[in-house]
């Protein structure tokens, strides 16, 4: 294809986000024009139903099975790894958007909803990029909506603070990476990953320097996906967030920025592995260690679940370590069964902090007293973070296990194991809080939308946890496809 | 019918037992009218085994077997011979005259009863097993009816005495399931049969390869020999190992006294008897010279302990140590002679053990009747102490006579029971343990010194105006003691009723 | 396949504790019948199971197989054999029972009754698993209802401290074991869970000796095994009645099972290796859990410990790999089971109505409630052996096993039947004789109906397996030997 042509397969490949924008016009359109009352919820029910619309067009008819290819002049590349994570994060958003709602600093702000689909399109540009240029624009694509997002609760002092930190922060991790970025480019002459890789087997770069790329660029996707030691923005970001934001982030972001990390490993380090699975290892462990250990102290709910996300990106970095298909497989499910889990536990602090105001630990003090289902469903989604069967959380933990073994990583399984046990202490505390200790609290009332987007996470987080076959099989493909790189 | 006759003596007490739970509580007579008149059953059909028995007939009798535990060789396998035959009518006789002695017991009676009954099973049980499992089954299973008779319905130190009867056995009885794991283990099955067969003819090497002990077989024996001894021992009980009798003995109830040492010590020296010198002829011929000692010491110090006593009860339990002494020390010699090829020795150990034999049903008669005496008198001045007690003759005259009588029979009085079975035992025993034999003369001596005492103790001497008042035996004890008192005189005066059976029994023994 | 019996036996209980967690808020009437009706129907199938299960055609009965997730080998495999059916009545029996125990609970009743049958599913799934992943499935099933029920209707001062060692160390134990079987799938040949596929895989010896401690240490832990029992007489006293009655008496017992079907029969070679370790260990148990029984001034602590002591009991028999010893274990599963099971229920109807369980503050009680004492007496005897109950038919092929092997163990083990009759006994003097203490004297009343039913079932099966061992012999026997032939093949 010339360079100067844009083919149909070009245009039928970003169909989801050219819809995704239609979709950001409307709402900014809507949004001039509609009453200014409180609790008016017709901005997120817009962007609801256009995104549950997008998403089935996606998975009914987008889905490329087994075919893998370029699209846009080798930008993107379309298969069936881009589709799923496309698919976690137009489902990650959806979801969050439902609990947006009847949130009023949020749900009045046509801004809001444009942002979150803005970072949306970043996302799916992330997952798909199989060229320097590409990857850069989308992360910052990203980024910059989330930066704002993050600080939304403009009046909440903190809450700016926070995404003022998350700003400094990527910010400068995203410098680094571009850093590395630009060594890549200058050794071996071209930004397209597959043509990189050409050049490092020629021996064009020397193999200290690539050492130092591969550091650099660990660091700048390291934050992404919150792991040690990039993590430190984390509890600070997702306390000071809007709550469903900071769910979005701990799951359809850390999916990003994990799916990066195996296109990139695999396809421009992927002459060493031994380099980067040893060093993915090792920050798996720490990340393990440092996100339960430090989430055993905390006395607020968001910075324990922030650190808890830190801890799973440990686990999930298990698999990706292995760097074998079914490594890879095996991380791709846990973020799958993972986006569900994650959204409900922050869309149930979410309510709970509606009700009482405020997100520490206490304020879930005797909940299964006066709101049993909610209570329920924290509990679901707890016990899958603990890898408690029939969740989803379960079959991701033994899938990562089974990597490691597979991988010969055995030091790697047993870390994993033991920071299983520590994590169990601390969710059996949340949930010993949860259902005993009762309080006299107001319920708080859980409005349609909560219900539908708490319906969902649980249906997927059962569903991951007990048939669980069709998604391997899908993910056996985009796995494998991921790794036939060229 | 006759094939079973065995198996409904057993398992009848048992269905009494059963009968009286499901009684409604509050009607105490009916209790135990239904407790007693249950009791004469198993009585009657042991008579009825009697006299169906065939003397002449070597080995046992009226055998039953009925599957249990196949799995590990152990069945339900039960039978009787001249040995055991005289015990099961002990028991027989015995538990129908402790309930009739137990009509004053008034707090809840229902269990009382149930428990006697259920005691009466138990060392049924043991009396007649032809398997060792289940003879250890029985075994254990008579201690917990017992121990709870003492515990509940006990005097004043009941819990100590109850507690230290059922470790101290139970203690004892480790050694003996050890030692029946490994009999049972080598031969491949719990069956006397079976066991009797093969035990003696048990080469080193299969041995070895059942048992990974690292000991040769005669050690092992040796070892399995002593465990048997030493549990059986404590029940009997032998001299050093009998601390727990007299606390026990005092502290039971009446009745419960009477069947302790009416019948359970029997079980002991019945477990001597029947296995201990079957199956280990070799270790029980070498160590019959301590056993004999043994004895002689239980004889003479026994005699001294009740001398000593002040206390009645007390008395009497000691007494039980000195005369089942005599059972010993006949057990010894017929040890020693187990695989002798000299007919002089052969003979004297027969008498021995005739005599032995003999001495466990006559003491069982003496000593239920004894302490049902003393239970008689404490029920009227609620105090076993001598010389509270005293110049009792005078008010209780027909109590008095009968007091004499039985102490006499205890005595060892020629006429009497007594002196039957300790004559035979001397004179067998004399010509094996002359030297033993000459110490338990005094023994002898020193028995008559004790009785006497307690017959004046409590009759005699100066009167206790407290007692003035106090009640003449009633009708309902004069039946308990009775049947005793006939027996007594009637083994006293023609023993060939009984020294029959026994003796045709203890022929086909050697 | 025909009727799916097991699944149905499995899944009645989740679907009764789906339906009082859901609806029992609003209709409080319906929570205890539909538990009660619940419970008794998986009594009855796991007895009809007993009664269908062909001894002559021995083996795994009852398959069901439904391909779950076959590229990595795993599928929905339930099967039993005669030691897991006499497990499965088990289970039925204590959960019926408890359920009776219960009935007076008025804290959050239909939590409650729904996560105790939660528990039930998961223990039936474990003991019906022929798929090794199914079986982990079941297993950590129950994590959360244990948990939670200790820390909500447990005893107040002791509950967290309780509940979240044991959840822990039973969390610990299960992972030990998990990584032991991740082990065994990656080294089988045919990449598979499959417990039948296993048996035959024909590990080699090296790999057998590494993994065989994870797998059986991590189950045993679940057992209770020394020095990893602590858990127990701390979780077991903090538990309210009847959840004490299921983990001592059911969960246990999946801790052995599982060691059992996944270490012995999976990894004969290992078993073989280290056999002598496992009779250390489980000696340890006897006497030292006999040992410190007895010094306990809590009533409950002493039930625990000894209940610490009597699974040493069965891991001696496991580890002796014979005949006897197999035998013995398998009775002993199920005779302590039902033993352990009545001695909690005895304890917590003390509570329920003295509200201490300090010994020597209670007394007398015999007067009261007479069915409890002999219930409780009957209990113990069985604990210690007395020959006519099922301890004793348990215990003497056990001790018989050992002697073949290491005679020295059956010497010392034996110490503990005087020691626990010792305590036994003066627990029985001290709590049921005596005086009644002033404090009670007009205020306790008698046990439930409900609860003199739970006690005469339980004791009916202890008196009826000690007199007439024939009727579970034959069935435990079928596993044994198909034990026997993976030990010896192997």
């Amino acid at each position: 294809m010339g360079p100067n042509m844009i083919t149909n397969f070009d245009l039928f490949a970003i169909i989801p986000e050219i819809l995704i924008l239609i979709l950001i016009v409307i709402v900014m359109v809507v949004d001039v024009f509609r009453k200014k009352i409180e609790n008016n919820n017709i901005i997120s029910w817009i962007t609801f139903i256009g995104l549950t619309f997008i998403i089935l067009i996606t998975a009914l008819f987008l889905f490329p099975g087994d075919e893998m290819d370029y699209a846009w002049g080798g930008m993107i590349r379309v298969d069936a790894a881009s589709f799923t994570f496309r698919l976690i994060v137009l489902v990650g958003a959806a979801i969050t958007t439902l609990f947006s709602m009847y949130h009023q600093e949020v749900n009045n702000k046509g801004e809001y909803f444009a942002m979150l689909l803005v970072s949306v399109i970043g996302m799916s540009m992330m997952a798909a990029s199989s060229n320097l240029i590409m990857l850069y624009l989308a992360i910052e694509t990203t980024a910059i909506p989330l930066y704002v997002l993050v600080g939304f609760l403009t009046k909440n002092n903190f809450s700016v603070e926070s995404g003022l930190k998350y700003f400094l922060f990527g910010a400068l991790t995203s410098a680094v990476l571009l850093y590395g970025f630009s060594l890549l480019y200058g050794f071996s002459g071209s930004t397209h990953f597959a043509e990189i890789l050409v050049a490092i087997e020629a021996s064009k770069i020397p193999t200290g320097l690539l050492f130092f790329i591969l550091l650099l660029t660990v660091v700048g996707f390291g934050a992404k996906i919150s792991g040690f030691p990039f993590h430190f923005w984390a509890p600070d970001a997702y306390q000071g967030a809007p709550t469903p934001i900071a769910g979005y982030l701990s799951t359809a972001s850390k999916a990003i920025g994990f799916i990066v990390i195996m296109r990139f490993m695999v396809s421009i380090f992927s002459s060493e592995p031994q380099s980067w699975t040893l060093l993915l290892a090792i920050i798996a462990t720490a990340s393990m260690f440092v996100g339960n250990l430090l989430a055993l102290v905390q006395k607020n709910i968001k910075r324990l679940f922030a650190y808890s996300s830190i801890a799973h990106a440990g686990y999930i970095l298990i698999g990706v370590a292995s760097g074998t298909t079914l490594g890879f497989k095996a991380s791709m499910y846990y973020l799958l069964a993972y986006l569900f889990t994650n959204l409900a536990i922050f869309g149930v602090i979410h309510i709970v902090e509606k009700s009482t105001g405020s997100n520490e630990i206490d304020a879930f003090k005797g909940l299964m007293k006066r709101n049993p289902g909610l209570a329920l469903v924290f509990l679901i989604a707890v016990l899958s973070l603990a890898g408690i069967p029939p969740f989803g959380g379960f079959i991701s933990k033994v899938l990562v296990f089974m990597a490691a073994i597979d991988a010969n990583l055995i030091w790697l399984l047993i870390i994993g194991i033991i920071n299983s046990i520590i994590a169990l202490y601390y969710y059996l505390t949340v949930l010993r809080i949860t259902f005993t200790d009762s309080e006299e609290i107001e319920s708080q009332a859980v409005y349609y939308g909560w219900k539908l987007a708490l319906a969902v996470c649980v249906l997927g987080i059962i569903v991951f946890g007990v048939i669980f076959s069709p998604w391997l099989n899908w993910l056996e493909v985009a796995s494998t496809n991921l790794m036939l790189f060229h | 019918m006759e094939n079973n006759l065995l198996f409904y003596i057993l398992i009848l007490p048992t269905l009494a037992a059963i009968l009286v739970v499901l009684l409604p509580t509050t009607s105490k007579k009916i209790i135990r009218w239904t407790a007693f008149g249950a009791s004469l059953i198993p009585f009657l059909l042991s008579i009825l085994l009697w006299f169906q028995f065939d003397r002449t007939q070597p080995g046992f009798q009226f055998e039953v077997q009925i599957p249990w535990f196949t799995a590990i060789g152990s069945s339900f396998h039960f039978g009787i011979d001249g040995i055991s035959l005289p015990m099961v009518l002990l028991s027989t006789i015995l538990t129908p005259l402790a309930i009739l002695a137990s009509y004053n017991i008034k707090d809840q009676v229902k269990a009382y009863m149930a428990l006697f009954l259920f005691l009466e099973t138990g060392v049924l049980g043991v009396f007649i097993s032809l398997d060792l499992l289940v003879f250890f089954l029985f075994w254990e299973i008579g201690l917990i009816p017992m121990y709870f008779l003492i515990n509940q319905w006990g005097g004043a130190k009941r819990n100590y005495a109850a507690l230290k009867f059922i470790l101290i056995t139970m203690a004892g009885s480790l050694g003996l399931l050890l030692s029946i794991q490994i009999v049972g283990l080598t031969i491949g099955s719990f069956d006397m049969d079976k066991i009797y067969e093969l035990w003696p003819g048990l080469s080193e090497a299969n041995f070895q390869k059942v048992i990974p002990l690292g000991l040769s077989l005669s050690a092992v024996k040796t070892i399995a020999f002593w465990a048997f001894v030493l549990a059986f021992a404590i029940k009997v009980p032998v001299w050093p190992v009998h601390t727990w009798l007299p606390d026990a003995h005092t502290e039971a109830p009446t009745a419960g006294s009477m069947i302790l040492a009416g019948v359970l010590l029997k079980l002991g020296a019945y477990g001597f008897i029947r296995f201990v010198i079957p199956l280990f002829p070799v270790e029980a011929n070498r160590y019959a010279g301590a056993l004999a000692a043994l004895a002689t010491a239980a004889i003479i110090f026994g005699a001294l302990a009740a001398f000593a006593q002040k206390d009645l009860k007390r008395l009497v339990a000691y007494s039980s140590i000195n005369h089942m002494g005599f059972v010993v020390l006949g057990i010894a010699a017929a040890a020693y002679a187990w695989q002798s090829t000299d007919q002089g020795i052969i003979t004297s150990a027969t008498i021995a053990l005739n005599g032995s034999i003999l001495q466990m049903f006559n003491h069982g008669l003496t000593s239920a009747g004894m302490f049902f005496l003393v239970g008689v008198v404490y029920d009227r001045t609620h105090t076993r102490q001598l010389d509270e007690l005293g110049g009792l003759w005078a008010i209780l005259p027909r109590y008095g006579a009968i007091f004499v009588f039985t102490a006499m029979a205890a005595l060892g009085l020629p006429g009497l029971n007594g002196f039957v079975s300790e004559f035979l035992v001397v004179r067998g025993a004399w010509h094996i343990f002359p030297l033993a034999t000459a110490l338990s003369m005094i023994g002898l001596f020193l028995t008559g010194v004790y009785i006497l005492k307690a017959i004046a103790g409590v009759l005699h001497g100066p009167r206790n105006d407290l007692w003035i008042a106090i009640p003449e035996i009633n009708t309902r004890e004069v039946w308990v003691i009775a049947p005793l008192m006939v027996l007594m005189l009637w083994i006293g005066v023609w023993p060939a009723s009984m020294l029959n059976l026994i003796n045709h029994a203890v022929n086909f023994f050697f | 396949m025909g009727f799916p019996i097991l699944s149905v036996t499995i899944f009645i209980p989740l679907l009764a504790g789906l339906i009082i967690l859901l609806f029992g808020r609003q209709r409080q009437s319906w929570i205890r019948p539909i538990a009660l009706v619940a419970s008794s129907l998986v009594l009855l199938l796991t007895l009809i199971l007993w009664a269908s299960y062909s001894i002559e055609q021995a083996g795994y009965q009852f398959i069901e197989y439904i391909p779950w997730l076959p590229d990595l080998g795993i599928s929905y495999h339930l099967g039993v054999d005669g030691i897991g059916i006499a497990m499965l009545v088990l289970t039925g029996l204590v959960v019926f029972t408890g359920v009776l125990v219960s009935w007076n609970i008025e804290n959050r009743p239909n939590e409650f009754f729904s996560y105790l049958m939660f528990l039930a599913t998961s223990v039936l799934g474990v003991f019906s698993s022929l798929d090794l992943f199914l079986l982990f499935f079941f297993l950590e099933l129950a994590v959360f209802p244990k948990y939670l029920m200790i820390v909500i209707w447990g005893s107040p001062k002791t509950r967290n401290y309780g509940g979240m060692k044991l959840t822990l160390y039973l969390f610990i134990g299960s992972v030990l074991a998990l990584i032991g079987a991740l082990a065994i799938y990656q080294a089988s040949p045919e990449r598979t869970f499959d417990l039948l596929l296993l048996e035959n895989a024909g590990f080699s010896p090296e790999m057998q000796r590494i993994w065989f401690p994870f797998v059986f240490l991590g189950f045993a832990i679940l057992g209770g095994i020394f020095p990893f029992h602590s858990w127990a007489p701390d979780g077991h006293v903090a538990a309210p009645t009847a959840i004490s009655m299921l983990l001592a008496g059911v969960e246990m017992k999946v801790g052995v099972f599982a060691a059992l079907r996944v270490g012995i029969m999976l990894l004969p070679e290992g078993a073989k290796h280290w056999a002598t370790w496992i009779l250390v260990l489980a000696t340890i148990n006897v006497v030292y859990g006999a040992f410190i029984a007895m010094i306990q001034k809590d009533f409950k602590y002493v039930i625990g410990f000894s209940s610490v002591s009597h699974m040493g009991l069965v891991l001696i028999g496991f580890a002796s790999l014979n005949y006897d010893g197999l035998l013995g274990a398998g009775l002993q599963m199920f005779s302590h089971g039902v033993m352990t099971a009545l001695f909690f229920s005895i304890v917590g109807m003390v509570y329920d109505r003295t509200h201490t369980r300090d010994i020597a503050s209670l007394g007398g009680l015999y007067k009261i409630m007479p069915w409890a004492t002999i219930g409780f007496i009957i209990g113990g005897l069985v604990s210690m052996g007395m020959p006519g109950l099922s301890g004793f038919i348990a215990e003497i092929p056990i001790y018989m096993g050992v002697w073949r092997v290491a005679p020295i163990v059956a010497i010392i083990s034996v110490i503990s039947i005087v020691v626990t009759a010792a305590y036994i006994l003066l627990v029985v003097r001290k709590v049921f004789f005596g005086d009644l203490p002033q404090e009670f004297e007009g205020k306790i009343k008698d046990i439930t109906i409900k609860d003199k039913i739970a006690i005469g079932v339980l004791s009916l099966f202890m008196i009826v397996i000690g007199l007439v061992p024939g009727l579970m012999v034959p069935l435990i026997e079928t596993g044994v030997n198909h034990i026997l032939v993976i030990l010896g093949g192997a």
